[in-house]
C-alpha cells in the first residue's frame, strides 16, 4: 500500500468538506474493495475519507411502501434485518448470500453501488425493484444509476447517503456463483410491482454491467410462472465470456436463474 | 502398549500452538538490522533483458541496494539444478538450459525476477523496484505444451531443441504391439492432467543473516528438507560450505512438494545478506506463490488398452507429454518418468506396458512435484481408462477392475515396481459396501424424477510411497539417497528427545513420531519430544515428501531406539543383577520378567549420565543414531467411489457420498491418518472440480489469484466417509504405508468417472467446471 491520509468523517457534510481537500481523495466505506486494490498498490489516493461511522449514513427504514437502507449500512445487517425480511425478503436473503461473513460485516451497499462491480449482487435488486439512489445533492433513478462496468451516474466528490427501495408485490433472486470468487456468476432479480409491472435485471452477465432482461420481463409479463420462460431464448451477443463461463452458458444461465428467481419470489 | 502407542487417537501435540497462533514461522523471525528484499519480475513470458536502469531507484529513502542478475553471475553463484538426471530413449542425456537465479540476459516466464530492491522497510523496497526500469525486448512465446512442440515454435533455450527436454521410454514396445495384435478390444482414451497451484496456506519466505567475524551463513526458510536445501547452497551454488551454513526451517506452514525445492529467492536473500552485510528478509505474497512456486501436473496424453474377449487386459500404450515450464525444476525431471510412469499398471495384472514421455519446455512457472507427484497422474490416466473401458465394453467397472487385479503377492510389474503386498479386492468390497453400489440403480431413478442426473464412479488407486532403495534410485538417475536419519537422546533425568531428518509442516510428525517412543517404552508422550528443521541440531537428513516420513523416518526412529533399548537393557540387567535377555520393557519400566524387580526409565538414564556403576567396558550416555535406507517403495492402495447429482440446468456437481477404503498398512494415529486422507481427497476433487491454471496464448497467467483460481471451500466438499483394510507393509519395522499423498491421487478419477456416468458424455476435462459439464451434456 502507499502512503494515504486516513480521515474519519463526523458527519455526511464533513466527509464532503474532507474529500474536497485532498488532490486525490476516496471514499472508504467497508473497505472491502477499495482496501484489497490499495493493498495491490493498484490505487494510490491522496486522502482516505472514511464514512462508515458517521451515524446518518447507518440504519434501515421502512415506511409505508418504502424500504430506505443508509449507504453505510452493512450487508450482514440487511441480511439479518426483521423489517427488510418482512417487506423484501429477496433483499435480504441476496445479502446474505454476499462474499462471506467478514465481508458481510464490513462490506456496504453504498460501497458496493459505488463500486459498481459487473458481479455484483445489489445492482440487480436497484435495477430490478427500481431503487432511488440518494446523495448528498439528488435523487438518482436505478435507470440513470449504473453506467457500464465500473461506473456510476456519481461525481466527484459525490456521496451516496442511502438507497430507497419500492416495496413490491413479489421479488426473487437467484445467484449462480462464479466457482473462485463467488460474486455472481448471473445472478437474476425478478420484481412485480404493486402495480403489476414486471422488472428483471441481471448482473455478471452483460459486457456493460447489470442489465434489463427485455424477453424475461415480457413473459413474466404474460404469464407470472417459471414454466413461463421455457420457452424464451436469451442471446448469447453481448454477454460476458471468461475462464468461469462462456456467454452462451451465461445466456443460458440468465434464463434459468430466472425460473429460479421466480420460484423463490412464488 | 498404552493409551498414547501405536493406533492411539492421540490429540496433536501441536495444535495448541498453531490454533492459538503461536506457531513460528520464518516471517516471524526478526533479526537487529534487518533489512527487506523486493524482487523486479518480468511481466513478460519471454523477453530479452536490454538493461536495467536503478539511477532514480536508488536515491530513494531507505534503499540499501538493488541488485541484478548479471551481479548474481558475476559471484559466480551457481545456476539452479536439476537432481535426477534422465536419459533419452536415443541414450542421449536429458537437455537443460541454465536457470540463473535471477535473469542475466532472458526471462522465460511471467514472474521471473530479474533483480532485487533491498531497503529498510518492505514498503520502501516496493517503492524503488518500481523506479527500476528494466528494458525488455518481448520475444514470442510458447504457453502450452502443444504450441511448444509444433514446428517454428519459439525456442526457450538453445540447449534443447524443439523445446524438448527428454523423449523417454520404459516398458517393452514390441511385447505391447503383440498384445494389441491379439486383442478383442482396443479403447482409447485422451486425457489432459490439468497444472495445479500447491497454495499453501503460507507462503515462501526466507530470512538470511551472514556474521561476517565467523564468516559465517544462517538461512530461515519454507523449507520441507533444510538439509538438502544446505546441501545445494553449498555444493552447487557456492554460496557457503555447509560448515559455515545453517539452514532452519521452523513451523512451516504447508507445503505440499512446493517448498522441496530451493527457490531463486531464498538463494538471492543468502548472496544478498553478505553483499550488503545486513539480514536480509523476504516474504512472498500470495501473488508471488502464483507466479513462483513450482506448480504441479500438467500432462497431455494418449492411452490404448487392450482386452482379450474375456475382458482381460492384454496390453497398455501410453503416450504423455509432460509441461515442465520453463526450467528444469528440483524434482522435476522424475515426476513424469519414474514417479508417473512406474505406476501405469495400477492394481491390475497388464502383462505388457510400453509408455513413451515426452519432457517440453514452455514459457510458463516451472513444474515440479505437488501432492503425489506422477502418482495422480498415472491413476487418473488408468481409472478413466478402467471406466472408459467398461462402458464400451458393457460391463459393471467394478466387475472389470476385479477381473483384472493383482491378487497373488509379491507382483513384479512390467515397470519396474514390484508390490510387496496389498488385497484390493478388500478394498473395492468396503467401498461397495459402505456406498450401497447395489442401490445405486435406484437412487439415479430416483434423483432423474426430481430432475438430477445422479452418477457414480469408482477409481482404484495404488501409489508408492517412501522412494527408496538409494541405490536403487542412484541407478535410475538420482542425485541424492533417499535414507532417513533418527537420533534419540535419551536425557539424565529419563526425558526422550527424537532428532529427525523428516520435516514436519502440516504433517502432525510431532504427536505420531512420540507415538512410536510410547509404544516401545511406555511412556507418555509429554515425556518426549521431537526435534527437526534445524541443521545444527539434527544430524544429516532427506526431508519429507512422498509420503516418506512415517515409513523410512519412522523406520529410522525404530533403528535407533533398538540400539538405545539394547544399551539400557544392560544398564538395567546390571543394576538389578540380572541377565540381559531377562529384562522387558513396560510402562517406563526395565522389569526382570517374572519377578517384581524393576528399574524405572529415569534411573537407568541417569545411571547411564553418571556412569558410576556400568558394566565393565560400556561408553557413558544413553544416545543412538540410525541411518534407515528401506529395501523397496511401500504400496497403499484403496478404492474411493463417489455418488454425485449434476444440475442439467447449471452444469453444477454436488456431491451425495463419498466414501475412501484405504490400505495404509499399520496406522500409529488414526485421527492423524484420516486428516491427511482428508486433506489428500480435498485437493483430489479440487482438481477434479475446482482447480486449474489458465494461460493466455502470450504466456500471462489468467488464474493469478484467488478471484480466478479456485481453491477448495469446506461447502464444496462432501462429508467423508473413510474406512480401512489392512495388509502390513512387510518392508519396514512399523509395517506402515505411508498416507499423505492417496487422496490427492485417487479421488480425481472417481469424481470425473462419476459425472460422466451422471452426464452419459465421457468426454471431459478437468476442472469439470459447471460451465464444462453443461457444455459436456448440451453439446
Ligand atoms: C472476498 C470478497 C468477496 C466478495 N463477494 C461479493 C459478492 O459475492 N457479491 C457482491 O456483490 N460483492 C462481493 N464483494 C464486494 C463487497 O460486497 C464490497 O463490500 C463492496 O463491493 C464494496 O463495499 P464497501 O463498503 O466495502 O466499499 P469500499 O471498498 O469502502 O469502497 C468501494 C468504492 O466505493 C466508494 N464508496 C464507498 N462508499 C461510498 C459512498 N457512500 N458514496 C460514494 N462512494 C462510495 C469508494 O470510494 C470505493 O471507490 C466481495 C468482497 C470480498 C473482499
Amino acid at each position: 500500500m502507499y502512503e494515504t491520509n486516513y480521515h474519519r468523517a463526523s458527519s455526511i457534510d464533513d466527509a464532503v468538506a474532507q474529500f474536497a481537500k485532498g488532490t486525490d481523495s476516496k471514499f472508504l466505506s467497508g473497505g472491502q474493495t477499495l482496501l484489497p486494490v490499495m493493498k495491490q498498490r493498484l490505487a494510490a489516493p491522496s486522502d482516505v475519507i472514511d464514512v462508515a461511522k458517521i451515524k446518518d449514513m447507518i440504519g434501515i427504514d421502512v415506511s409505508g411502501d418504502t424500504v430506505t437502507i443508509k449507504a453505510a449500512t452493512p450487508h450482514y445487517d440487511v441480511a439479518q434485518s426483521d423489517a427488510v425480511k418482512k417487506a423484501i425478503p429477496a433483499l435480504a436473503s441476496l445479502a446474505s448470500e454476499i462474499g462471506d461473513p467478514a465481508v458481510r460485516y464490513r462490506g456496504t451497499i453504498g460501497g458496493s453501488l459505488a463500486n459498481n462491480d459487473p458481479a455484483a449482487d445489489y445492482p440487480a435488486a436497484v435495477l430490478a425493484l427500481g431503487a432511488t439512489v440518494k446523495t448528498n445533492k439528488r435523487s438518482i433513478p436505478a435507470e440513470d444509476f449504473f453506467k457500464g462496468l465500473f461506473s456510476t451516474a456519481l461525481e466527484d466528490g459525490e456521496i451516496i447517503t442511502a438507497v430507497s427501495f419500492p416495496v413490491p408485490a413479489k421479488a426473487g433472486y437467484a445467484k449462480f456463483p462464479n466457482p473462485a470468487s463467488r460474486f455472481a456468476l448471473t445472478g437474476v432479480f425478478v420484481a412485480k410491482t404493486k402495480a403489476g409491472d414486471v422488472r428483471v435485471a441481471a448482473t455478471g452477465a452483460s459486457q456493460s454491467g447489470v442489465m434489463r432482461v427485455g424477453p424475461i420481463e415480457q413473459a413474466l409479463k404474460a404469464n407470472w410462472a417459471a414454466s413461463a420462460l421455457d420457452s424464451v431464448t436469451i442471446a448469447a451477443s453481448g454477454l460476458l465470456a471468461d475462464i468461469h463461463g462462456s456467454a452462451d452458458y451465461r445466456a443460458n444461465l440468465v434464463k434459468v436463474m430466472g425460473q429460479r428467481a421466480v420460484t423463490a419470489a412464488g | 502398549m498404552g493409551v498414547e502407542g501405536i493406533g492411539a487417537r492421540v490429540v496433536r501435540k501441536e495444535d495448541r500452538r498453531f490454533i492459538t497462533g503461536q506457531g513460528r514461522y520464518v516471517d516471524d523471525v526478526k533479526m537487529v538490522g534487518m533489512s527487506y528484499a523486493h524482487f523486479i519480475r518480468s511481466p513478460h513470458a519471454h523477453a530479452k533483458v536490454k538493461g536495467i536502469n536503478s539511477t532514480e531507484a536508488m536515491k530513494m529513502p531507505g534503499v540499501i541496494a538493488v541488485l541484478t542478475g548479471q551481479q548474481i553471475v558475476d559471484d559466480k553463484v551457481g545456476n539452479l539444478i536439476c537432481g535426477w538426471a534422465i536419459t533419452s530413449k536415443d541414450g542421449s542425456p536429458m537437455k537443460m538450459g541454465a536457470w540463473p537465479a535471477m535473469a542475466p540476459e532472458t526471462v522465460r516466464f511471467v514472474g521471473q525476477a530479474v533483480a532485487v530492491v533491498i531497503a529498510e522497510t518492505k514498503n520502501q523496497a516496493k517503492d524503488a523496484a518500481e523506479a527500476v526500469v528494466v528494458d525488455y525486448e518481448e520475444l514470442p512465446a510458447a504457453a502450452d505444451v502443444r504450441a511448444a512442440i509444433k514446428s517454428g515454435a519459439p525456442q526457450l533455450h538453445p540447449e534443447a531443441p524443439g523445446n524438448i527436454v527428454y523423449d523417454w521410454h520404459i516398458g517393452d514396445e514390441a511385447a505391447v504391439g503383440d498384445a494389441f495384435s491379439k486383442a478383442a478390444n482396443v479403447v482409447t482414451l485422451e486425457l489432459t492432467n490439468n497444472r495445479l497451484v500447491p497454495n499453501a496456506m503460507e507462503p515462501r519466505a526466507a530470512v538470511a543473516h551472514y556474521d561476517q567475524a565467523e564468516e559465517h551463513y544462517t538461512l530461515y526458510t519454507t523449507s520441507q528438507n533444510p538439509h538438502v536445501a544446505r546441501l545445494v547452497l553449498s555444493a552447487f551454488y557456492n554460496i557457503a560450505p555447509e560448515h559455515k551454513l545453517r539452514v532452519i526451517a521452523p513451523d512451516v506452514g504447508g507445503g505440499f512438494g512446493s517448498k522441496i525445492y530451493i527457490y531463486p529467492e531464498e538463494m538471492v536473500a543468502l548472496w544478498a545478506s553478505k553483499k550488503v552485510n545486513r539480514p536480509v528478509k523476504w516474504t512472498g505474497d500470495r501473488s508471488e506463490a502464483f507466479l513462483t512456486d513450482a506448480h504441479g501436473r500438467d500432462h497431455v496424453s494418449k492411452a490404448e488398452m487392450a482386452f482379450d474377449k474375456d475382458n482381460k487386459i492384454l496390453g497398455l500404450r501410453v503416450k504423455t507429454h509432460a509441461n515442465f515450464g520453463a526450467y528444469m525444476s528440483l524434482f522435476s525431471s522424475a515426476v513424469p518418468t519414474y514417479l508417473y510412469a512406474t505406476l501405469l499398471s495400477g492394481q491390475y495384472v497388464i502383462p505388457a506396458i510400453y509408455a513413451e514421455v515426452i519432457g517440453v519446455y514452455t514459457n510458463t512457472t516451472p513444474v515440479d512435484a505437488y501432492r503425489g507427484a506422477g502418482r495422480p497422474e498415472a491413476s487418473y490416466l488408468l481409472e478413466r481408462m478402467m471406466e472408459t473401458a467398461a462402458r464400451q465394453l458393457k460391463v459393471d467397472p467394478t466387475e472389470l477392475r476385479k477381473k483384472n487385479f493383482i491378487n497373488q503377492f509379491p507382483y513384479q510389474t512390467p515397470v519396474i515396481m514390484a508390490y510387496d503386498i496389498g488385497d484390493f479386492h478388500a478394498s473395492i468390497d468396503a467401498a461397495m459396501k459402505a456406498i450401497d453400489y447395489a442401490g445405486f440403480p435406484a437412487r439415479k431413478a430416483k434423483a432423474k424424477a426430481n430432475g438430477k442426473l445422479r452418477g457414480i464412479g469408482v477409481s482404484c488407486y495404488i501409489e508408492a510411497c517412501g522412494i527408496a532403495p538409494s541405490k536403487a534410485v542412484g541407478s535410475l538417475g538420482a542425485g541424492v539417497g533417499l535414507w532417513e536419519s533418527a537420533e534419540i537422546r535419551v536425557n539424565p533425568v529419563g526425558t526422550i528427545e527424537v532428532l529427525t531428518g523428516s520435516h514436519s509442516h502440516g504433517q502432525g510428525h510431532e504427536t505420531t513420531f512420540c507415538q512410536i517412543i510410547a509404544e516401545r517404552l511406555g511412556v507418555p508422550i509429554s515425556q518426549v519430544s521431537i526435534v527437526h528443521g534445524d541443521t545444527d541440531k539434527v544430524q544429516f537428513g532427506m526431508g519429507t515428501y512422498g509420503s516418506r516420513s512415517i515409513a523410512v523416518g519412522g523406520a529410522a526412529i525404530v533403528k535407533a531406539m533398538e540400539k538405545v533399548e539394547a544399551k539400557a537393557k544392560k544398564i538395567a540387567a546390571h543394576a538389578l543383577e540380572a541377565s540381559e535377555s531377562d529384562i522387558v520393557i513396560e510402562n517406563g519400566e526395565f522389569k526382570v520378567t517374572g519377578t517384581d524387580k524393576a528399574i524405572a526409565l529415569p534411573m537407568v538414564a541417569l545411571a547411564a549420565y553418571t556412569a558410576h556403576n556400568l558394566p565393565d567396558g560400556m561408553e557413558p550416555g544413553l544416545k543412538e543414531t540410525a541411518f534407515y535406507d528401506p529395501t523397496n517403495f511401500t504400496f497403499p492402495a484403496g478404492a474411493y467411489i463417489c455418488e454425485l447429482e449434476v444440475d442439467p440446468g447449471t452444469g453444477k456437481t454436488s456431491f451425495v457420498n463419498f466414501v475412501a477404503a484405504d490400505d495404509f498398512g499399520r496406522l500409529i494415529n488414526p485421527m492423524i491418518v484420516e486428516g491427511q486422507v482428508h486433506g489428500g481427497l480435498a485437493q483430489g476433487i479440487g482438481q477434479a472440480l475446482l482447480e486449474g491454471v489458465v494461460y493466455d496464448d502470450t504466456g500471462q497467467l489468467v488464474t493469478a489469484s484467488f478471484m480466478d483460481y479456485t481453491m477448495p471451500r469446506a461447502d464444496d466438499l462432501p462429508s467423508f466417509q473413510l474406512s480401512h483394510t489392512t495388509t502390513l507393509c512387510p518392508g519396514n519395522p512399523l509395517g506402515v504405508k505411508g498416507c499423505g499423498e492417496a487422496g490427492a491421487i485417487g479421488a480425481s478419477a472417481a469424481v470425473i468417472n462419476a459425472i460422466t456416468d451422471a452426464i452419459g458424455n465421457n468426454k471431459l476435462e478437468m476442472p469439470a467446471t459447471p460451465d464444462r459439464v453443461w457444455h459436456a451434456i448440451h453439446g
